[in-house]
């Protein structure tokens, strides 16, 4: 039994149940798995497989309704002599376990914006848990937490110290968690999806700052993600879990070479790659293959055009918005924020154009102004609807009500964007109801066919959203959207909220409405990946300025501009042969301009930037006269 | 942040304003003053009014002139720390509510500190026992607390004194001690008479206050930074404290704008019920007897310290809550 001096963890046959004793739900069915000293493992499944479950059972934060029904997990601590703890027998809040969570095993969670306490400083939360697991004084306190904040990256780590979270941004909080996670130099870090929430070139960054503080310390990790990206780049062994039992387990090597399981493989074949050729087709799970119903039909075929038909042209439009600074009672200097700043492009009539940005880049921005969610603040937006052109940016509230029928959007949240209190006949029959369309039967007949149309049973209908999943509740949003029979479909970030699995489900579905119902769409999102797979076209935005506008197979090959090329290297993929560099010091300064070709940069402040055409449909943003071939080369 | 504090300050003075003449002419909007009620009260029980004492008193006083002249009369006193003159009592208004405003304040404050001081325990052992047997036993009794009118309890409670303990609990200390100077006997006699009062006035304010700890607390702990902290190998006890309960905390300091006027106006009914000489029952009778000044007075005290009180409490969540504080930067 002297096999435990390699492994700092083993859990053995574990079993956790949630719920009462009347009605207990297995959900994490005997399980058995160890995590070797300084090594990561990636603990990979979709969402409800039991993967958080394991993580909370291994620091004791179980929630108060699970419980742990069997099975051990021994956690061979080499400060304590590498003697077995057995954790499921310490209690959940007893000192022992105490010690250990926080000191010897730490997490970091998945949500940087609300993980940390928007009431105490970063550097206070952060001396707790040094002063709850080690002697130390005050001062001695804060100089670790400093070097600790200096070591995840932080440029001036004693001002971060007296910061509250809400001044950093979602990257630096969530290397704020890790400094927190680090600072007793832990035997074994728990990351539950760290990365998930951030954009790529951040998650870039903090993969790279993981990595980092790994090697440095020498400490295990145990890594939860269901990006497959994510594990190909840090994951030295790889555990599949599906529905509380493991599937598979084995190295990276191993796993991605020679997958066995037909979950594993499917989950492969799901994930949407850069290098995917056009037309080739993801493998979703399950696969919704509905007919079309007769009645969207016949305007499907009304909507042909030529292809070279433009249905949307947005020039130079532009959005800021006011942020008061200093007090409420005087109106002092008013800070004007840029969203949308001089953004040119046009949608052809059928096409998909997609729009790939990171958080704050103004991407929601443009299509709420599309929507006319929000006003523009300078700029034209004109709409073909068929018969006349329409400048949506000066429309009245009255003749908007007409358009609205023509652009719909799909929504990224498909928990709240749903109202919990209308059944799904409600929420699909409403938009109907607004536009006085048919009577009472007709619209029931119409919702029966959107639930046919998005692959799901009509007799749901008098269902509340609580009774779905994710992935059908953006089914019902996606009915809901076209319900009216739109011309123009905005889709912000339809999958970001979804496994991959049901993500590619959801691509799949929306990629086959859109041919067979003759639409358009704008397809928003921050994964290039996704964008590749729908997209005709892609326009890449920065700071709310389209940076470089190409064919999706141009711009992914060839891109020309350094941003798009620095998000491309961000992109964690799963084909192990080309790992991202996350040494690369370049990643870690994604937003700096310093080392980009002068013709990028502004001349100076509000200096005139212009979209020159660099190839064929392939436009990029750089200083007015600039030439042009120079950039090809 | 000097800055806020001063432009608060200036922002007062038309609130104020405002409010001081709201408050004048609704004490001067019911038909006819003090002396009309006064002679009809007289002349209901029998006794005659020399016509003239009345002609002059209005004189004296001003009721002769013009609304608008009198209000600037008014106003004008009060800045120099004159208030007016109480018709029913027959003393100036400063030295009628100077009397009773110590006691009032006492009562008051003990209330509110025996209120904290049950109703934060209970809160969080309600938040953190949810749905547990303990929690449904406070529920209960806090909804019976807060269902139960004041003045109902006041005289069910007077009642069981005087049957089981045989104490008059009426007034706030024993009749010898009334216009005696301060003296240790007198004040044990203030605490012991103030014992009812404070249950019977806190009563709601306990349950009430429960409620909403419970509710505000039961929001947090169910934020991701409560499971950090447990993460990170904090005793229960201190991450509730430390963390969901200080965010929860919010509702408590808004709060305090509104304790500062309750201070003051004491309960009224229950004050009447329990004959207290607090300021309570004065501010009604001055109200039924068209006592304008002494009406007036007592409004406008309570406006002042209403603004004082938001004042106050708007400064304490800037300094306490960073999010308040830093929201102009983070909107960048």
């Amino acid at each position: 039994m002297n096999k435990g001096a390699s492994d700092l963890l083993r859990v053995e046959d574990l079993r956790v149940a949630i719920g009462s004793r009347e009605n207990r739900v297995d959900v994490v069915k005997g399980v058995s798995f160890r995590i070797p000293k300084g090594k990561t493992v990636a603990l990979v499944g979709e969402s409800g497989s039991g993967k958080s479950i394991i993580a909370q059972t291994i620091m004791g934060i179980l929630p108060d309704v699970a419980e742990v029904t069997g099975g051990s997990i021994n956690f061979y601590d080499p400060l304590n002599g590498d003697q077995p703890v057995d954790i499921v027998k310490l209690s959940r809040d007893g000192k022992q376990m105490r010690q250990l969570r926080g000191g010897r095993i730490s997490i970091i969670f998945q949500e940087p914006m609300t993980s940390l306490s928007p009431v105490h400083t970063v550097g206070n939360q952060i001396d707790e848990a040094l002063l709850l697991h080690r002697d130390v004084s005050k001062k001695e306190c804060r100089d670790l937490t400093e070097q600790m904040l200096a070591l995840v990256g932080f440029p001036n780590p004693s001002r971060a110290y007296d910061m509250y979270s809400m001044e950093l941004s979602g990257g630096l909080r969530q290397r704020a968690m890790i400094a927190m996670a680090l600072v007793c130099n832990p035997a074994l870090l728990i990351a539950d999806e760290p990365t998930t929430a951030l954009d790529v070139t951040v998650q870039a960054q903090v993969l790279a700052v993981l990595k980092d503080v790994q090697k440095k310390l020498g400490m295990s990790l145990l890594l939860i993600t269901h990006d497959l990206g994510v594990v190909a780049n840090m994951a030295d062994e790889i555990l599949v879990l599906y529905h509380g039992k493991l599937m598979e387990a084995g190295t990276l090597e191993d796993i991605f070479h020679y997958p066995e399981h037909p979950y594993l493989k499917a989950l492969l074949a799901a994930v949407p790659r850069l290098e995917m050729q056009p037309g080739e087709k993801l493998v979703a799970l399950r696969e919704v293959t509905q007919p079309l119903p007769e009645s969207f039909k016949e305007r499907a075929a009304k909507r042909k055009h030529a292809p070279e038909d433009i249905i949307l042209r947005v020039s130079n439009l532009s959005k800021s918005f006011e942020s008061k600074k200093g007090s409420r009672l005087v109106s002092s200097e008013a800070d004007r924020v840029i969203a949308v700043d001089n953004v040119s492009f046009s949608v052809r009539f059928g096409e998909c154009f997609g729009l790939v940005g990171e958080s704050g880049c103004g991407k929601t921005s443009l299509s709420k102004m599309v929507m006319r969610a929000i006003t523009p603040s300078g700029g034209s937006i004109h709409f073909n609807e068929g018969t006349r052109d329409i400048d949506l940016a000066s429309l009245s509230h009255r003749e908007l009500f007409d358009i609205r029928k023509r652009i719909q959007m799909v929504f990224q949240d498909p928990f709240s964007s749903l109202s919990p209190r209308s059944t799904v006949l409600n929420i699909l029959s409403e938009p109907m109801e607004i536009h006085g369309q048919g009577n009472r039967q007709w619209r029931m007949e119409r919702a029966r066919e959107l639930m046919n149309m998005v692959g799901l049973s009509p007799t749901f209908l008098n269902r509340y959203p609580h009774s779905f999943s994710g992935g059908q509740r953006q089914r019902i949003g996606i009915a809901r959207a076209l319900a009216l029979d739109p011309d123009l479909l905005i889709c912000d970030e339809p999958v970001s909220a979804l496994d991959v699995s049901v993500q590619a489900q959801i691509l799949n579905l929306l990629i086959r409405l859109q041919k067979e119902l003759n639409l358009t769409s704008i397809f928003i999102s921050h994964n290039l990946a996704v964008v590749n797979y729908v997209a005709d076209r892609v326009a890449v935005m920065r700071r709310g300025r389209i940076v470089e506008v190409a064919p999706g197979h141009v711009l992914f090959r060839d891109p020309i501009h350094p941003y798009t090329r620095n998000l491309l290297q961000s992109i964690p993929t799963t084909d192990l042969a080309c790992p991202l560099a996350l040494g690369n010091t370049d990643i870690l300064s994604s937003s700096a301009q310093e080392n980009w070709d002068e013709q990028f940069i502004p001349e100076g402040p509000g200096a005139e930037m212009e979209m020159m055409e660099v190839g064929k449909e392939h436009y990029v943003l750089v200083r007015p006269n600039c030439d042009t071939t120079r950039l090809v080369a | 942040m000097l800055k806020y504090i001063f432009l608060r300050f200036v922002a007062m003075i038309p609130t104020l304003a405002i409010a001081s003449v709201l408050i004048f002419t609704i004490v001067e909007l019911p038909p006819g003053d003090f002396f009309e009620s006064y002679v009809a009260e007289l002349e209901a029980s029998g006794e005659t009014v020399d016509p003239k004492k009345i002609e002059f008193l209005r004189t004296e006083y001003g009721f002769d002139k013009p609304v608008w002249q009198r209000y600037f009369q008014w106003v004008w006193g009060m800045f120099h720390g004159d208030f007016g003159y109480s018709f029913e009592y027959e003393r100036p208004v400063s030295e009628l509510i100077g009397s009773r405003l110590f006691l009032t304040m006492l009562l008051s404050f003990v209330t509110i500190i025996f209120t904290w001081v049950v109703a934060f325990p209970i809160g969080i052992y309600s938040a953190t026992h949810k749905y547990s047997m303990g929690d449904y036993g406070f529920t209960f009794i806090g909804l019976l607390g807060l269902a139960t009118p004041n003045f109902l309890l006041a005289l069910v409670m007077m009642y069981f004194a005087k049957v089981w303990f045989g104490t008059s609990i009426g007034g706030l200390m024993d009749p010898q001690y009334i216009n005696e100077p301060m003296s240790l006997a007198k004040f044990g006699s203030i605490m012991e008479h103030m014992v009812i009062p404070v249950i019977v006035i806190g009563t709601a304010g306990t349950a009430a206050m429960i409620r909403r700890i419970r509710a505000n607390l039961l929001d947090e702990l169910k934020k991701q930074y409560v499971i950090t902290a447990r993460a990170k190998g904090v005793p229960p006890v201190r991450a509730v404290l430390k963390y969901p309960f200080r965010m929860s905390l919010n509702f408590f300091i808004a709060d305090i704008g509104n304790i500062l006027p309750a201070i003051v106006s004491g309960a009224e009914v229950v004050a009447i019920v329990l004959s207290l000489e607090t300021t309570g029952p004065l501010l009604i009778s001055a109200l039924q007897s068209q006592d304008m000044y002494l009406a007036g007075t007592f409004l406008m005290f309570l406006a002042v310290l209403t603004v004082i009180g938001v004042l106050i409490s708007d400064i304490a969540l800037v300094i306490l809550d960073p999010r308040i504080r830093l929201q102009g930067k983070a909107q960048k």
